[in-house]
Order: C-alpha cells, then structure tokens, then sequence
C-alpha cells in the first residue's frame, strides 16, 4: 500500500462570521480517515482558537470545542502562524487549544512538505 | 446624526480607516458580525477613537470577547440595535 498522502488545512478565517471554519473542521475530521492531516491556523483564522465562545445567540455552534478531539482522530500537528500571534497581542495561554507557533520560514517549510493544501 | 455600521473583520483595516475618516463626533458606529473585533482592547491594530462606539453583545459573546471588549465600548442587545436606528437619521452599513 502506499504511503497516505498529506493534507494541510488552512484556517484562515474568524469564526462564526462565515462558515469557513466549520467548513475546514469538517474537512479535517473526514480527511483524518484516509490521510495524515495537519492543521495550520494562519491570519484572523487565529480567532478560532479563543476560549468561551458563546455563540448560541447568533444562530451558530461552538464548533471550537471540536478541536480538542482532533487528537482522538491522529491530528496531532497543529500549528499557529507565530506572526499573527504577535499581530494580535496573543499568547499561548489564550488559546483554547494547545498549538506550535511557526515562523514564516518554518510556514514555507511546511507548505513545501505536503501534497495537497486546503484553504479555508 | 448617522449611525454607522461595521461587520467586516480585522483583515479590513483599509475599510475602518475610511470609516473613522468619515465618521462625525454627533455619529455612532455599531461592531456587528465581525466588526466586533475592533472593539477589542489588544487584538485590534489600533484603539476605537469615536466616542460612542457600540457593539453587537451576542456577536462579543459568540466570539469570545466579553472580557476583551474595550471599556469605551457600550454593548447593546438587539432591542439596543434597533434603538440606535431609530435615534439617528440614516444607517450607513460599512462591509
């Protein structure tokens, strides 16, 4: 059998504000079954990984809580993009979710190494 | 006395730049949807300079922003919304 091909996805977008998010989640957690998934958050995409969203008034789910049982599904490799941590005055312990910052040479490094990127 | 409302995220700095460039000090600009990441006191590039600014509670809430609204910011609930449309004479929507 050949080796699983590897998929990175890509959160670019806040939560709640579009369906991207959930979108790319979905993704994930489908692409987990056949392929070795990564997951990169990258931009305002950032802004999925806050904790106590309530979004039950605004006719939407907290589908951030999902994140944490990507592990459960063999996605261990999630990233943050370092720059967009420091745009946004963030730090690790803000986060809902426990991610590896990258640099923009590791981000390249990372684009290069899989076979096929997916943009959310 | 307009009301001005923003929905778009951080990504449109151009767009709120133009918005605070236009924006009277009889005005009040209202964060909905996404908008309501500039009302943040440290994710957003730059501070809120209007001095009535509201946001959307239920778009803060669900974006996890309640401890992070800045304290100029007044959040309003939907009747608020209305309110606000009411007490000025045209809505500007920015998105």
């Amino acid at each position: 059998m050949s080796e699983p091909k590897q998929i990175l996805c890509i959160q670019s977008h806040a939560p709640h504000g579009t369906f991207f998010g959930r979108e790319g989640l979905d993704a994930v957690l489908m692409a987990s079954a056949f392929c070795l998934v990564r997951v990169l958050f990258i931009g305002d995409g950032v802004l999925q990984l806050l904790g106590d969203q309530q979004p039950s008034d605004i006719g939407s789910k907290d589908y951030s809580v999902t994140f944490g049982a990507l592990a459960d599904y063999g996605v261990t490799d999630i990233f943050v993009a370092r720059a967009d941590l420091e745009r946004l005055h963030l730090a690790a312990n803000d986060l809902s979710l426990a991610v590896t910052p990258l640099s923009d040479t590791d981000i390249t490094q990372l684009l290069h190494d899989v076979d096929v990127v997916l943009d959310f | 006395m307009i009301l001005h409302t923003f929905n778009k995220g951080l990504g449109a700095e151009q767009l709120m730049r133009r918005c605070s460039a236009l924006v009277t000090s009889d005005d009040a600009i209202l964060l909905i949807e996404d908008g309501v990441y500039w009302g943040t006191a440290t994710l957003a590039p730059f501070p809120m300079q209007h001095p009535r600014v509201f946001a959307l509670t239920a778009d803060v809430a669900a974006r996890g922003l309640a401890t992070r609204i800045a304290q100029a910011i007044t959040t309003v609930d939907h009747a608020g919304f209305v309110q606000l449309c009411v007490e000025h004479d045209t809505v500007k929507s920015w998105f």
